[in-house]
């Protein structure tokens, strides 16, 4: 349908936009729009009330304390990917946010639309995966906390209820590991053709704690497990990026690898090994 | 010409000399780039109502049945047509193809399908509502009972497989089978040759992607019964001429078109669609005003796609290196029907340029031309002469590989030398000038070509793989001379119209039968006038894109603006300084040696102060009181001009690219273009073609390229599944150029519009090419995306 129009609400708490969202059928949360909006014009969704979220106060702002660092979901990609305490404790998260689209895009969408969405391209996503990133969210049941392996359910579907919405992300910061996120772009949309993030935690010389999180790989993003159990134990030297990534193959999607325009899927995967082998490869030399 | 800016300076110069040629800023400019201009979009009229258009969403099927009652009954919708509501008013309802072919079948293309639907995006019906998003929704409400039929999207399929026609009188899916060259010549060539070399290849279809995408506006007056419509048009007079000859049957006089700002075309503006059509017919049934915009997704299914060529060629070669003939045969794909200039382009305008910059003493051509379940193949950009360079320079690739010779050094010595122009090609073109070698030349020194080699060398020793690509093109530009291609099978004119006109105030109008569409036409024409008529460029208004205002025209295409419409203007201009250089020596009292004219001044040879300035002498035209005896008031001429052969740009164009066989990926690292497109009016203009003329020639060799899937639909039907490349995605150019002038042109110019976009996507895939040489790779099909690579080199096994 190319409604003539949709209705529209502001919600100003939090509590007011649970409210909003369930008591009108159907309704969404309306963010940072750079999500939702496309897919309207293009009516791949055609939602018939929005609840603008965007001018809720709380739901901006990033904050470390102690362990772990606070993401309000209303931080913009240029919010997270310019934070210098992202960039030091959490560096994936921030490349991942510097990475998305261009710069318009960056200081328009945010964490909370791009994470609840459920588009399996996004970049943010392969972060939280490999940083192990918890999702708050708030219902009409209260208060409720996802683990990022939780969240992400299928090709824009997640876990986050219709009546319930994302108030925050903790990233946790308490280890001594390190983090990055690879992109390559894919040059027809822009997103993601393949990204991977890595986390490592290494001690003598042994990496003592491994996660790898990819998108734009599968119907939504995933772990690589596979190359995870290979990494984890291993000696932390650079020879053993290449054997991490020879196990990509048996980490991928059950479904299926996706297949676009730019790249099928058994090219997809081999782009997966060959970045995944760059990141780690990198990472362990940064151990 | 990257340095042109400081030669003539940028802004207006405040006399009038040497304003042709130098890099004045583009008068257009400042209310394009702020939003102020107007496009067709923008135009609103009283009681106007919206239409959109229901579309098939198969490839090739029978309407059994539509039924619109639940579309008709919703409020706000105004009228549902279908494709028999057409057919019943009695319009002639055909769009007529303007290009006839020896054994052509033309079967009627009506503005809405009436017995089956032939490729997806084909309008069914049509909804008139009071606001676009009712009209948009009242099409879902539109219920179309369809018979699918198989279908077929592929050109070589379309003829060979048996497949159901897509059209009842050509049982074989074959619209035209095109000869060119002599055969029996080419086959003793081949006999008699050391090597012969052969190269099969595809060239995919490209979508035009103009930025703005088409639209209209139409408004019939009944108590006038005049129809006025505003449109994206690259030529309204021929838009004009169409609608009534060919779709509504409204006398040629009764119609104005009138083209605002028009943003981008291409090539895809050119034709006649349906949907201009059909909104002009509702605006006519309704007696109000309709409009129409296509949606970008719309566009990619029904603007006129370009190329879709399936060609094997062969170069016959002696041991030394000289290239004894040439041979092609090419199906082309035409689409579900025949557009205007859709059997044109892959017959004479392709195959007559398959000699390239080179003396091949024998060339032959076939070209099969196929209907297929697709949106329909028109000119795109390069229209024809790109494929046809394609060809050629790929051939000249291989066949340099099979003497063994360096590319470079391979067409260096087969190029066809200054001494011999005019040159007759066994293509059946007389090509005008060339200094082909000076630019080749120019070319390589800015690369550094000897260096790079060497580079090459190293670099491949540490597994990097550098490539460089040459390619050098000629064109046949500045559509076109009438009675040659009435020869033909042109069912048009080629001739250009402009009127030159002095107010009586000394201002000065300049109008002309070609429409602008960005390529800074108000900039350019007011510069030959300027240059002409001695008048500050504040002076001189330019005109186009209406034909109630400007009588006739051809309009905008084929690299033709410059050369035709530039050289109707210089001659009306001229003809207009004769008059008033008569009126001159009659109010001078003067013979005609006595006086000079110099920077819009007439004055007496060694008495400069006894002058009448052409501004002044306006003035008295108009007044009529003091003319010499005889001669009729006023200063306006206004001039057909009809050249006399085409122009023929030419230069060469290097790219330097590294190629990652392990991801694919290909880097362009250097783009050098050096162009030679004769006189240049102004050198910063040129530059900006030849940046977005490589942008898309870049865009075909490495990103673009549309796909249909099983089912006949388009599967690259977005921005986001059709990579139009981005700045980003660009190197830097480092442009240059030669003058050669035309000889034969009022202005010695040649035109630039199609120039870059012909010679890019050569040199890039001759680069790649280049790069894997160590793979034995000697020909990748377009696009080349990294996929394309990695499985050419064996990453899939
Ligand atoms: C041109 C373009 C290029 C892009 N390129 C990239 C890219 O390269 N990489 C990338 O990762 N992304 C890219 N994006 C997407 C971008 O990151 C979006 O910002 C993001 O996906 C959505 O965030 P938003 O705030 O704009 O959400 P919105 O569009 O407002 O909402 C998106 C969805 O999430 C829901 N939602 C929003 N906020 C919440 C919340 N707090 N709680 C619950 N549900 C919520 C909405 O209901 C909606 O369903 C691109 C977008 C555009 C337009």
């Amino acid at each position: 349908m190319h409604a003539d129009g949709f209705e529209y609400h502001r919600a100003g708490t939090v509590e007011e936009a649970v409210d909003l969202l369930g008591s009108i059928p159907d309704a969404e949360p309306l963010a940072g729009a750079h999500g939702l909006l496309p897919r309207m014009k293009t009516d791949e969704e055609s939602p018939p009330a929005l609840v603008d979220i965007s001018r809720i106060e709380r739901l901006s702002g990033i904050e470390r304390d102690g362990g772990s660092l606070t993401v309000g979901a209303l931080a913009t990609h240029a919010d997270i990917a310019e934070s210098t305490a992202v960039r030091e404790h959490a560096p994936a998260l921030a490349e991942a946010a510097g990475a998305v689209g261009d710069l318009q895009v960056r200081a328009g969408g945010t964490i909370g639309g791009n994470l609840a969405h459920g588009d399996p391209r996004v970049d943010p996503a392969a972060a939280v995966l490999a940083l192990k990133a918890k999702t708050t969210l708030r219902g009409p049941d209260g208060e409720r906390t996802l683990a990022a392996s939780e969240l992400f359910e299928g090709e824009f579907e997640t876990a986050v209820g219709a009546d319930e919405i994302v108030t925050a992300l903790e990233v946790p910061t308490d280890g001594a590991g390190t983090s990055a996120y690879h992109k390559r772009r894919n040059p027809l949309s822009g997103y993601a053709a393949v990204g991977v993030a890595g986390y490592l935690r290494c001690d003598e010389g042994a990496i003592e704690e491994a996660r790898v999180g990819v998108t734009a790989v599968g119907p939504h993003p995933i772990r690589l497990r596979g190359v995870e159990a290979e990494l984890e134990g291993a000696s932390a030297e650079a020879a053993t990026a290449a054997a991490a990534a020879d196990r990509v193959g048996e980490s991928l999607p059950a479904s299926g690898v996706r297949s676009d325009p730019y790249a099928s899927a058994e090219f997809r995967s081999h782009l997966l090994s060959v970045d995944t082998e760059d990141l780690l490869g990198g990472l362990l030399g940064d151990a | 010409m990257s340095d042109a800016a400081e030669g003539g300076g940028v802004g207006e110069p405040d006399d009038a000399e040497g304003v042709f040629g130098s890099g004045v800023e583009r008068r257009e400019d400042i209310p394009l780039l702020t939003g102020e201009g107007d496009y067709t979009a923008d135009v609103s009229r009283p009681g106007m109502a919206h239409l959109a258009i229901r579309r098939s969403d198969h490839a090739h099927a029978r309407i059994v049945d539509i039924d619109t009652s639940e579309a008709e009954a919703m409020e706000g919708v105004a009228a549902v047509y279908t494709g028999e509501d057409v057919v019943d008013s009695g319009v002639p309802n055909s769009i007529p193809t303007a290009w006839m072919l020896p054994g052509l079948v033309t079967p009627q293309y009506r503005i809405l399908a009436t017995d089956k639907v032939r490729h997806e995006g084909s309008g069914v019906a049509a909804v008139v509502a009071e606001s676009p998003q009712r009209a948009r929704d009242a099409l879902d409400r539109i219920d179309v009972e369809y018979e699918e039929l198989d279908q077929v999207t592929e050109p070589v399929e379309a003829v060979e497989k048996d497949v159901p026609p897509v059209h009842e009188e050509a049982e074989d899916n074959v619209a035209f089978d095109f000869e060119l060259g002599d055969e029996e010549a080419v086959e003793e060539a081949f006999a008699d040759a050391d090597h012969v070399a052969s190269v099969d290849l595809r060239q995919p279809r490209i979508v035009p992607n103009a930025m703005e995408p088409r639209a209209a506006v139409a408004e019939w007056e009944d108590r006038t019964e005049k129809l006025r419509v505003w449109m994206t048009s690259q030529n309204p007079h021929l838009h004009r001429m169409l609608l009534s000859a060919g779709t509504l049957g409204v006398p040629e006089n009764r119609i104005e078109v009138i083209a605002p700002e028009v943003g981008g075309g291409f090539g895809s503006k050119i034709y006649h669609y349906p949907d201009e059509a059909v909104t002009a017919w509702c605006s006519m049934q309704l007696g109000r005003p309709v409009k129409w915009r296509a949606s970008r997704q719309e566009g990619y299914v029904t603007d006129c796609h370009g190329r879709d060529h399936d060609t094997t060629a062969e170069i016959a070669l002696d041991d030394d290196g000289t290239v004894r003939g040439v041979r092609a045969e090419t199906h082309a794909g035409l689409g579900a029907q025949l557009s205007q200039f859709g059997t044109a382009t892959p017959s004479y305008l392709y195959a007559t340029v398959l000699s390239g910059q080179y003396t091949v003493p024998a060339i032959h051509c076939r070209v099969v031309g196929a209907f297929t379940n697709t949106t329909p193949v028109d000119a795109y950009r390069g229209a024809g002469r790109a494929e046809g360079i394609y060809v050629i320079e790929r051939l000249m690739d291989v066949g340099a590989r099979a003497v063994g010779m360096d590319p470079a050094e391979f067409r260096r010595k087969n190029l066809v030398q200054p001494e011999e122009f005019p040159y007759e090609s066994a293509a059946a073109l007389v090509y005008d000038s060339g200094e082909y070698e000076r630019a080749m030349d120019k070319a390589l020194e800015h690369v550094g070509y000897e260096d790079l080699r060497e580079r090459q060398e190293r670099l491949r020793e540490e597994g990097r793989y550098l490539g460089i690509g040459v390619a050098n093109f000629v064109e046949s530009a500045g559509l076109s001379p009438s009675g040659l291609a009435g020869d033909l099978g042109s069912q048009a004119g080629g001739w250009e119209s402009s009127i030159v006109r002095f107010d009586s105030t000394g201002t000065l109008t300049v109008m002309a039968g070609t429409a602008d569409q960005g390529q800074g036409h108000r900039t350019t024409y007011a510069q030959i006038a300027a240059e002409e008529l001695g008048v500050d460029l504040e002076d001189i208004e330019v005109i186009e894109g209406d034909t109630d205002r400007i009588p006739q025209g051809m309009g905008t295409y084929g690299s033709r603006s410059a050369s035709v419409g530039g050289g109707a203007i210089a001659r009306a201009a001229r003809e207009v300084r004769s008059k008033a250089r008569e009126i001159a020596e009659h109010q001078l009292e003067a013979s005609s040696e006595d006086v000079v004219f110099d920077d819009g001044t007439f004055h007496i040879e060694g008495a400069p102060d006894r002058s009448l300035h052409i501004q002044e002498i306006a003035h008295e035209a108009y007044l009529g009181h003091d003319l010499p005896e005889g001669m009729d008031p006023g200063l306006e001429e206004t001039n057909f001009y009809d050249p006399e052969n085409f122009t023929y740009p030419f230069g060469t164009h290097v790219a330097v690219v590294e190629v990652d066989p392990e991801t694919g990926e290909t880097s362009i690292e250097e783009y050098v273009a050096v162009d030679d497109c004769g006189e240049v009016i102004n050198p910063m203009i040129v530059e900006g073609q030849v940046h977005g003329g490589i942008a898309q020639g870049i865009g075909a060799a490495l990103y673009e390229g549309a796909a249909y899937g099983d089912d006949g639909t388009l599967e690259t039907r977005r921005m986001d599944e059709y990579a139009v490349p981005h700045a980003t995605q660009l190197p830097d150019f480092e442009t240059d150029n030669t003058v050669t002038p035309s000889p034969h042109n009022p202005l010695g110019v040649k035109g630039v519009g199609e120039s870059a976009t012909i010679a890019a996507a050569p040199a890039v895939v001759s680069a790649v090419v280049d790069a894997l040489e160590p793979f034995d790779i000697e020909h990748l099909d377009m696009p080349i995306t990294p996929e394309t690579v990695w499985r050419a080199l064996g990453g899939a096994e």
